[in-house]
């Protein structure tokens, strides 16, 4: 074989191997769901308010993984829903959340949960009533959970019901629902704040702790804090 | 040169210089003088401080073993300092090392100053095991604990989930909450367990550390010698989430330690009435309550049905 060809062989050997190993780091170290930016245009640490929008859905359809329950995050700008559980709020400021429940029930693993801690006043409101417990182990009261263990917020989300129709296809725009709201401080100086759902809603994984629950973009996520 | 390093490995009593009281001689002040330093001067700060009798035995252990070790680790230092200084190679010097065909004193010897220090580190090690107090000196031991400390003890249940760690006090109603509170002074029986995967509760400054698994007691005991801030991590990689399974609690006098909990069991009521009853350990796929909903609404599968074992088929 002549120099030449050897050496082109090497060449392109090497590339192919260049490009594996760039297609890992893209697609699996820097790929991921996008960030949800609610930071933009708000001055940190004043207090000011900011009005974040999820809502929880049975299905993710436009994942490739349909059957898992997911989260989406409405963009504040373009109001469009966002297949990701990333978002960034600023420093310092209220957090008006808005969580629209469109998931049945599944109960906690730990009744505990069902209680409500780190919001203003301890309380949430479900369709306009406040509420500091839901006993998600006494019928079909608890579709899944608003954590952020760091800054030991804890939100159930209530139910539709046993009977109710759930929407068919993500993200949800009808269909039976509940809505979630509840506000609390977000920390002052900047950081990492992973959230996530505490009912083991990954059906078909082991004891439903697998899969969604453990899968960034569906029941869990990063609330990032910035200055 | 390499004539006398042979009649001296072989113990033929050659008129060249001891090379083994020598190097005895640099080894035995650099030894002692490691040892004082880690036995007095880093001792005391070596981990994991002095704030439970079960962290101060476990200090006390790791500087018998530093102790032991740094003479160990002196000699082999010296001993390679020494040859590389007095047997390195010199100009013009290209014959072959001798022949060495062993030594019975120095082989007696080593064999016997490691016999010695393996089977006083096996029964120390198992003494300490038992202690302070002979109460397993903060490691998990199970459900049925080999060694229990004299009198009564504070029950505190650590329930690990991914990813927290949630604690109940059965002897104040049974409340559970996210804040670990201890009182410095008295015996604590910690009853670990959990609702998922296994998690490890290491609360760090007490020198506890015990698995957690899913249906199954855990407990571990220690006493709080002094008062204070803890860390407390989970210390078996448990998921996405894993490295952020942390929290911090606190050691108070005991007035102070009754008056929270006797706050918090009040405080905590509401949620307390919805609890499982208080149990050393929780089957998380039972939940008798949900069960009987769903079935009075003829609910089946993924909606509203508590994943049994054989969703999927278990490993």
């Amino acid at each position: 074989v002549s120099l030449p060809a050897r050496v082109a062989t090497l060449v392109l050997a090497f590339l192919a191997v260049a490009a594996v190993a760039l297609f890992v780091v893209i697609h699996y170290f820097l790929g991921g769901p996008p960030t949800v930016d609610y930071s933009s245009g708000v001055t940190p640490d004043t207090g000011a308010t900011v009005h974040v929008v999820m809502q929880e859905d049975p299905q993710n359809t436009v994942s490739t993984h349909p059957d898992w329950v997911s989260y989406f995050i409405q963009d504040p700008k373009t109001h469009a829903w966002i297949h990701t559980t990333l978002f960034k709020v600023p420093a310092g400021s209220k957090i008006d959340m808005t969580i629209y429940g469109y998931d049945g029930c599944t109960p906690l693993r730990n009744p505990y949960f069902g209680r409500v801690t780190g919001t203003i006043g301890g309380v949430e409101d479900v369709d306009g009533k406040p509420v500091k417990v839901i006993n998600s182990w006494s019928g079909c009261n608890v579709g899944h959970t608003f954590s952020i263990p760091g800054i030991n917020l804890n939100v159930p989300m209530a139910s539709p019901g046993l009977t109710a129709s759930l929407c068919g296809t993500s993200p949800c725009t009808s269909g039976p629902h509940k809505t979630m709201t509840f506000s609390f401080m977000s920390p002052k100086g900047t950081g990492e704040y992973f959230w996530q759902c505490r009912v083991p809603c990954g059906g078909g994984f082991i004891d439903g702790f697998g899969g969604p629950m453990q899968t960034i973009g569906f029941m869990t996520g990063n609330m990032e804090v910035v200055s | 040169m390499a004539a006398s390093v042979a009649d001296d490995a072989q113990g033929t009593g050659s008129a060249g210089p001891n090379h083994g009281l020598r190097i005895f001689l640099i080894w035995l002040p650099v030894a002692v003088a490691a040892d004082l330093l880690l036995y007095f001067v880093y001792g005391p700060h070596m981990p994991p401080g002095q704030m439970s009798n079960t962290a101060a035995s476990q200090q006390f252990d790791i500087k018998v073993m530093s102790v032991l070790a740094a003479p160990i680790m002196a000699f082999v230092l010296v001993a390679m300092g020494y040859s590389m200084i007095v047997w390195r190679h010199r100009e013009g010097d290209d014959e072959d090392g001798p022949p060495i065909f062993g030594n019975v004193r120095i082989q007696a010897t080593w064999i016997t100053v490691t016999a010695v220090i393996v089977l006083f580190l096996a029964g120390f090690g198992t003494y300490e095991l038992a202690w302070p107090g002979f109460a397993g000196a903060g490691s998990g031991e199970g459900p049925a604990p080999i060694w229990k400390p004299n009198g009564t003890t504070l029950q505190v249940q650590v329930i690990a989930q991914q990813w927290r760690f949630t604690y109940r006090y059965p002897q104040f109603g049974g409340f559970e909450t996210t804040a670990l509170m201890l009182p410095v002074g008295e015996p604590i029986q910690f009853n670990v367990t959990s609702l998922d995967v296994i998690h490890s509760f290491w609360a760090y400054q007490l020198g506890v550390k015990a698995d957690a698994n899913p249906g199954v007691n855990n407990v571990a005991y220690t006493t709080a010698t002094q008062t204070g801030n803890i860390t407390v991590r989970c210390a078996e990689l448990c998921g996405l989430w894993h490295g952020a399974m942390f929290n911090f609690g606190k050691v108070v006098s005991v007035a102070a330690f009754t008056a929270w909990a006797h706050k918090t069991e009040i405080q905590l009521a509401a949620v307390t009435k919805i609890l499982p009853p208080y149990a050393t350990s929780y089957d998380p796929t039972v939940v008798p309550q949900i069960n009987k909903a769903m079935a009075k609404a003829g609910i089946g599968g993924a909606n509203g049905y508590y994943y049994p074992p054989q969703d999927p088929v278990q490993p």
